[in-house]
């Protein structure tokens, strides 16, 4: 682990990079608050659909990938940014290389989300799911992405430690494994130079079979290999404690890189694609169970000798319950890819659940845990208020609970129905019965939302007063730099 | 053995060997479908011509829209092989079928039904009234209201642009004599005209008025272009004059 030991006359301020760090935290929050928010919404419309209002901007089918966008690239994305930048500074010893490039990065990321959200609200969509941004959107995100990679790279070169930590690894992973799945994924010619629409390169069975190599490799290193990254500095810094297995790590971290790759081919399953393609992702994605479990046994088993934080400390608290859920959904999703569960859970509800229980048991708790640790010690201070770090766990852990109870309801029920034939070997139910039977889950889905919004209210708050009181009080400020240096 | 600390204290070894880890999979398993022969069923009709054309200007002007308004978000276009499925939507899907969609919407959710073989299954009157208020003929739905469809006039200013696009990416439009007489080979002579990107406003307006799909002669509305793209779904191969083994042998 990297030691805060420096020169004492340079404060971490000034030895490290941190106002870009503290740029991108602070996006990660907005976006999490609009993305959750747009989620909620949209959840409410299938609840209630007079929601809709009849106004195009704001159905559910645009409002969808705005949702979408805006957690996974605007929160998640800007969360990584904050994080991998934080780590890869500490972790080197090192100043993050090239500022001006840095700022790049948070300006036209930044800049490609909003020009992607504004767009599906006035319908300019590549109609390709969780790609949806249009193709001079997909130039700026590659355009950033790139300078994101060597800004990470270059500063991996002058780190002042002769390895290279783990959590590195993983971020490196995920650069290029996005690099990758951005440019071959959005391969598209545009209509106009000067129009927005613009048509895939590939169609049909190719087509879809390279969307889902993206979209669940956008799981798989952009949700997954990125946030372990993220948990590999986080818990053990929290926890005091050094990571659990050294070897774990290696060998789980070339067989998650190596296997993901294989695995998307599941979302695929009975349809028009060669079955061997089929059967062999399901076939990797039981074994990819394994690297999966390692992370999560690596991190959990971190916390052995400190078992009383899981009481006592509410950061340790959302990183744990984070490893957990990780540790659910990632035994969930190789049995919803084994064929016979798939033609039950695919197209059905189950699917959005396991997707929600990793995206915001894992991915949203370790962030959340992450940024918790991270933010009073990029702006030099002390927690806000403790107790609201609680109020928001149990917001965001009630609110999980219920919403993939929800969704199992109403995706496992509404598989079944499909599927049911009367005793004269008729279909039992008309599709329409299936919709209303799922009014009920999709109103608790709709309410477990609401839960997981107000826990980011709460998170706002604190993370406000928390700055507030940096700034209030540089006296102190000065004084606890000293004292941690 | 290769000690893992080499790999750990060298950045550029470090991500050379990622680099050959993530892509594997990818290249094994996407590559071959461009390559192997039957990836997309080559089904014919009776008159050795392709059961499967490429869409109308019409057509395609409605699966924009359709494209637009995000239905895949709710809908698929993909039915499995499965015996429930069958009965409700039909034959399962060919690749075959979607071989001219750019890009793919088979979808990943049924929040309502699959749309793969909607096409003849309601009449474009009916379609027009649940597009606009589908509570008012199905009261359980929860699909939103699309009333603008029927207002706003279709933009066909970009038509031609968008057919040649499409031509570049694999669509066999065609512009000179020698692509509209291979089409002609391929699709027969009717079909072939449909294809012909110098008539295509001409054919579109003619669609639209043969069509009258939104029972509205006198406007061509987005309504138009999207009803007749719905119509079109599923309908082009007529599983009755084909044999179900003709199709196995490709799955």
């Amino acid at each position: 682990m990297a030691s805060t030991a420096t020169s004492p006359i340079v404060s971490p301020n000034e030895q490290y990079n941190y106002d870009i760090v503290k740029k991108f935290a602070l996006m990660a929050i907005f976006w999490g608050f609009a993305g959750m928010t747009a989620g909620t919404y949209i959840a409410s419309e299938l609840a209630w659909p007079f929601l809709n209002f009849d106004i195009a901007q704001i159905t559910f089918g645009r409002l969808r990938p705005l949702h979408t966008s805006g957690v996974i690239f605007g929160f998640g994305g800007n969360a990584l940014f904050a994080t991998s930048y934080y780590i890869v500074q500490r972790t080197c010893q090192t100043r993050l290389w090239g500022t001006g490039f840095a700022n790049f990065t948070f300006w036209g990321w930044n800049l490609a989300i909003t020009l992607a959200g504004i767009g599906y609200m006035m319908g300019i969509t590549g109609g390709r799911e969780y790609a949806e941004p249009e193709w001079y959107v997909d130039l700026i995100i590659l355009v950033v992405w790139v300078v994101y990679f060597l800004v990470y790279v270059m500063t991996l070169l002058r780190r002042n430690q002769p390895h290279i930590y783990v959590a590195n690894w993983f971020f490196v992973s995920f650069i290029l494994a996005v690099a990758l799945l951005h440019i071959f994924n959005n391969l598209a010619v545009p209509v106009s130079f000067f129009g927005t629409k613009s048509y895939s390169l590939f169609s049909g069975a190719q087509d879809a079979m390279v969307q889902w190599w993206y979209g669940h490799n956008a799981v798989g290193f952009f949700l997954t290999a990125a946030f372990l990254g993220m948990m590999y500095y986080f818990v053990p810094k929290q926890a005091g404690r050094p990571v659990y297995s050294y070897r774990l790590s290696i060998i789980h971290f070339w067989a998650l890189s190596f296997m993901y790759m294989w695995v998307g081919t599941h979302h695929l399953h009975w349809t028009a694609i060669p079955d061997w393609t089929s059967s062999l992702a399901a076939a990797f994605s039981i074994m990819l169970l394994m690297p999966s479990w390692g992370g999560m046994i690596n991190g959990i088993m971190t916390l052995s000798g400190a078992w009383d934080k899981l009481r006592s400390d509410p950061i340790m608290m959302f990183l744990i319950t984070s490893l957990s859920f990780y540790g659910m959904s990632t035994f969930e999703g190789p049995m919803m890819a084994l064929k016979s569960v798939n033609a039950l859970s695919h197209y059905t509800d189950w699917t959005v659940g396991h997707v929600h229980s990793g995206a915001l048991g894992w991915v949203a708790m370790v962030t959340f845990g992450s940024f918790y640790h991270m933010i009073p010690r990029i702006w030099n201070t002390t927690i806000y208020s403790v107790k609201m770090i609680y109020i928001h766990f149990f917001l965001m852990t009630i609110g999980i609970l219920l919403y993939i109870t929800a969704l199992w309801v109403s995706g496992i029920g509404q598989g079944l129905m499909l599927r049911a034939f009367d005793e004269y070997g008729n279909l039992a139910y008309s599709f329409i019965e299936t919709v209303a039977f799922m009014h009920g889950p999709l109103v608790a889905r709709a309410i477990a939302g609401m839960f997981i919004v107000t826990g980011m209210l709460f998170m706002i708050y604190n993370v406000w007063m928390t700055i507030a009181h940096a700034k209030r009080n540089p006296v102190e400020k000065l004084a606890s730099a000293t004292a941690k240096a | 053995m290769m000690k893992h600390e080499s790999i750990e204290t060298n950045a550029a070894l470090l991500i050379v060997l990622t680099l050959a880890a993530i892509s594997i999979g990818g290249l094994v398993e996407i590559v071959p479908l461009f390559y192997i022969e039957g990836t997309v069923e080559d089904v014919k009709n009776a008159d050795g011509k392709d059961a499967v054309r490429p869409y109308t200007g019409l057509e395609q002007l409605g699966r924009d829209i359709y494209t637009r308004e995000g239905c895949y978000t709710c809908h698929s276009q993909m039915i499995r092989p499965f015996r429930d499925e069958a009965l409700r939507y039909g034959h399962y899907s060919l690749a075959a079928e979607s071989q001219y969609d750019h890009p793919f919407q088979w979808g990943s959710m049924r929040r309502g039904p699959d749309l793969a073989r909607v096409g003849g299954k309601y009449s474009s009157a009916w379609h027009t009234k649940h597009l606009i208020a589908p509570r008012s003929v199905v009261p359980e739905s929860i699909m939103p209201n699309y009333p603008w469809l029927q207002d706003t006039d279709l933009d066909i200013s970009d038509l031609t642009a968008k057919m040649k696009t499409l031509k570049k990416v694999g669509v066999p439009y065609s512009l000179t004599k020698i692509e509209y007489d291979a089409n002609v080979e391929q699709f027969g002579e009717d079909v072939a005209k449909k294809l012909d990107i110098n008539m295509s406003e001409k054919n579109l307006m003619k669609d639209a008025k043969l069509g009258n799909f939104d029972g509205n002669p006198d406007k061509l509305s987005e309504m138009d272009a999207l009803v007749a793209y719905l119509q079109i779904l599923g309908t082009m191969i007529d599983f009755s004059k084909h044999d179900e083994a003709e199709f196995i042998k490709f799955r």
